[in-house]
């Protein structure tokens, strides 16, 4: 039975082997094989092997600006994981209560931002923020905290955790609807005999809903770690490509923009692109490979 | 099927055909997407009406992107015929790869000074590949309402220029200066190399640098960033996160005194705002001390190599290079001053003021422009970042002149390269 199955499920792979080998899989190896060669001057590529991650990780301006990069990435990342993923879970257990007047309302609402442009999002909480015509400082002098605000978007303490913060308030509906779902598919049957056991609405959430959603929560946070490591629109809209100030909003993603497309007099170069973004690939790629390897296989242990 | 294919497939080619040997039609990459209608309205129909076989197209690309998708299309081979021409290096870098038709001996080229014609010739001086076309001029622009409420006279020199922001702010009336460090580059680009030029002595300064005769931790680079440390005091309360744009409207808004301006505002702020406002040139240091502006060659013209009309873009470069061009150019595209020697009667006020600085300045480009960019780390990118620190109190000058020197000695040595 199982050899004749062979070449129609050939067929049946083929537009999908086809189309994910053409616009993905080989743009990947052609990006991962454009790292090792090298521009010169007048345009010419010839191959230079490992060089241009030489002068990536030894240079020393290459690698402060590397470095730099990296350590705000790990803090944007940070950022979303501590705030955006528990807020999340926070919305979702609400929204899944019994009972919750307008929860759907609740729902589209929360979620909203997330359809929204990014050059949206990014003009709208510039102009809410803006020392010279921005809300906040009236609202927070309304609450007797106005001495509290600051042009958090353009001072180098600031800057990054305020971006960040932005893009949770943008991304929350994603993990919100992934966790709210995950929530609505446990079987009443379970919640209900734990109440007739005599458990409380708290112990029902730690005990038996948390560790049902954990496969979930586990999903939430490498989709959120993939996308904080390729960040770049949000920065860009807000910052420039600069990523000022100081270079505080500086993140792998606008790096590598600066890096392959060059800006203003600094001329891009797509070989060094490359192999900037060779890095980002193996920075994402051993994330994502030490999460199935560590935390993904005992979720499914202790889900099974 | 095949049958079918075939006829439609010959159809579409010679098509295809037709609209590629289309002769007469020229199409012209260009950043100025804020020039679109003058361009559309006034300068294309009057080539046309000169020239009416030749119809030329208006396609520009917004300023940030332009650089890397105009040398995307001409490495693929999909750009337009004329190319608009960034100053210096990376128009230099384009004619380096075979991108720009070499223009050598054009006659056209000597309705041009040498000083403007550098800004896209080869570093030895012998190949001109682009037009020149404009160039913009740095100043302030201070707001006559608020100056003839307080009794203020436009500065010439700093003591003045303090005292009357000093003014100002104790008057309370309005913010001294609208000037923000959130975008950056006019940070550099407008205050930097601006107000610069009195310091370093304009392009004697500039050419000690290349020479490698002048670091940037001499004390004449050091002093122009001294002189920004001091102005954080005359800003709007949060200018660390005050954009360009915001700037822009401050000052529009009549709720700031002075604003450090390029020519090319000159429009924006007539139109957009009907502000009455005058211009002076950046303060020297003493009463009677030379001036120095910062005239800066801005806007050239090319012809791509891979055009297939290169007879018709000779044509509209030579229009370009015309007395009717420049007077055309100069006139409505306020801000932008013609290159070409040809005496044009400017009629702008503020833009007459400002080209007027010429005759009692001695003119220089942005510091930066000419070969000191090229390197990496990026001097242009650079400097961005440090005069912002600079303005944000992150830097002291010192620093900022150390990090600017640091990075060019890093790959610029003078005695091995021209």
């Amino acid at each position: 039975m199982r050899q004749k199955a062979g070449w129609p499920a050939l067929v049946f792979l083929a537009p999908a082997l086809v189309i994910y080998t053409a616009f993905s899989a080989w743009p990947l190896l052609a990006t991962l094989r454009l790292g090792l060669y090298g521009t010169d001057d007048v345009g010419h590529v010839s191959f230079v092997g490992l060089g241009n991650f030489a002068r990536l990780l030894f240079d020393e301006h290459w690698f402060a600006a590397f470095r730099n990069a990296m350590v705000n990435n790990i803090e944007f990342f940070a950022i979303h994981t501590l705030v955006q993923n528990p807020v999340a879970l926070l919305l979702a257990a609400l929204l899944s209560l019994r009972g919750v007047r307008g929860a759907a309302a609740y729902r589209t609402v929360l979620f909203l931002p997330t359809l929204l442009s990014v050059v949206i999002i990014g003009f709208t909480w510039q102009l809410i923020l803006s020392p010279l015509w921005g809300v906040s400082e009236k609202l927070l002098t309304l609450v007797g905290l106005g001495e509290q605000f600051g042009p958090w978007l353009g001072q180098e303490e600031t800057a990054l955790r305020t971006i960040a913060l932005i893009s949770v308030w943008q991304f929350v509906g994603i993990p919100m609807m992934l966790i709210y779902a995950a929530l609505i598919v446990i079987p009443e049957e379970v919640v209900e005999a734990a109440a007739v056991e005599g458990a409380s609405a708290w112990r029902i959430f730690w005990s038996i809903r948390l560790p049902l959603i954990l496969p979930t929560l586990g999903l939430v946070n490498i989709l959120t770690f993939v996308g904080n490591f390729n960040a770049f629109d949000l920065i860009y809209a807000v910052k420039g490509a600069l990523a000022g100030p100081n270079f505080a909003t500086d993140l792998l993603g606008t790096l590598f923009y600066r890096t392959f497309f060059g800006y203003q007099s600094e001329m891009g170069s797509a070989t060094m692109g490359a192999a900037l973004a060779t890095l980002m690939f193996l920075v994402i790629l051993s994330g994502v490979g030490l999460y199935f390897l560590v935390i993904q296989r005992r979720l499914q242990r202790i889900a099974s | 099927m095949n049958a079918l294919l075939r006829p439609t497939a010959l159809a579409a080619l010679a098509l295809l055909c037709v609209a590629r040997a289309d002769a007469g039609t020229l199409t012209l990459e260009s950043w100025r997407t804020d020039d679109k209608t003058l361009w559309d309205t006034v300068l294309l129909p009057a080539f046309t009406k000169a020239h009416p076989g030749i119809t030329v197209k208006f396609t520009p690309t917004a300023p940030p992107e332009y650089n890397s998708v105009v040398s995307a299309r001409l490495a693929s081979g999909s750009a337009g015929d004329l190319i608009t021409c960034r100053p210096f290096d990376v128009s230099l870098d384009l004619y380096k790869k075979g991108h720009l038709e070499k223009l050598n001996g054009n006659p056209a080229l000597a309705n041009f000074p040498d000083s403007a014609k550098v800004a896209w010739q080869t570093d030895d001086g012998k190949d001109t590949y682009c037009v020149p076309m404009a160039s913009v001029i740095h100043g302030f622009f201070y707001n006559k309402k608020i100056f003839g409420e307080l009794g203020l006279k436009p500065p010439t020199t700093e003591a003045e220029f303090y005292a009357d922001l000093d003014k100002v702010k104790a008057s309370g009336k309005a913010t001294p200066m609208s000037l923000g460090t959130a975008d950056q580059w006019d940070t550099s680009q407008v205050v930097f190399t601006g107000i610069g030029p009195n310091y370093w002595k304009g392009e004697d300064g500039r050419k000690a640098l290349i020479a490698g005769k002048a670091k940037f931790t001499d004390p004449q680079f050091v002093a122009v960033w001294q002189d920004m440390a001091k102005w954080p005091p005359y800003l709007a309360k949060g200018f660390q996160a005050q954009t360009y744009g915001d700037t822009q409207t401050l000052f529009a808004s009549g709720k700031a005194a002075i604003v450090p301006a390029g020519s090319w505002d000159i429009a924006f702020y007539q139109k957009e705002a009907g502000l009455d406002f005058g211009a002076f040139a950046p303060p020297v240091q003493k009463a009677g001390d030379p001036c120095y502006i910062s005239d800066h060659a801005d806007i050239g013209m090319g012809i791509n190599t891979a055009s297939r009309n290169k007879a018709d873009a000779k044509v509209f470069l030579d229009w370009i290079a015309s007395k009717e061009f420049a007077d055309l150019y100069t006139n409505k595209a306020t801000g932008f001053f013609s290159l070409s020697k040809f005496p044009i009667d400017v009629q702008n006020p503020v833009a007459r003021q400002m080209v007027g600085w010429r005759l009692q300045c001695k003119s220089t480009i942005r510091l930066n422009a000419q070969i000191m960019s090229r390197g990496e780390p990026s001097m242009e990118n650079e400097l961005w970042n440090v005069n912002s620190q600079v303005l944000n109190g992150k830097m002291t000058p010192q620093q900022a002149a150390e990090r600017i020197q640091s990075g060019f000695a890093k790959w610029y040595h003078p005695g091995a390269a021209k």
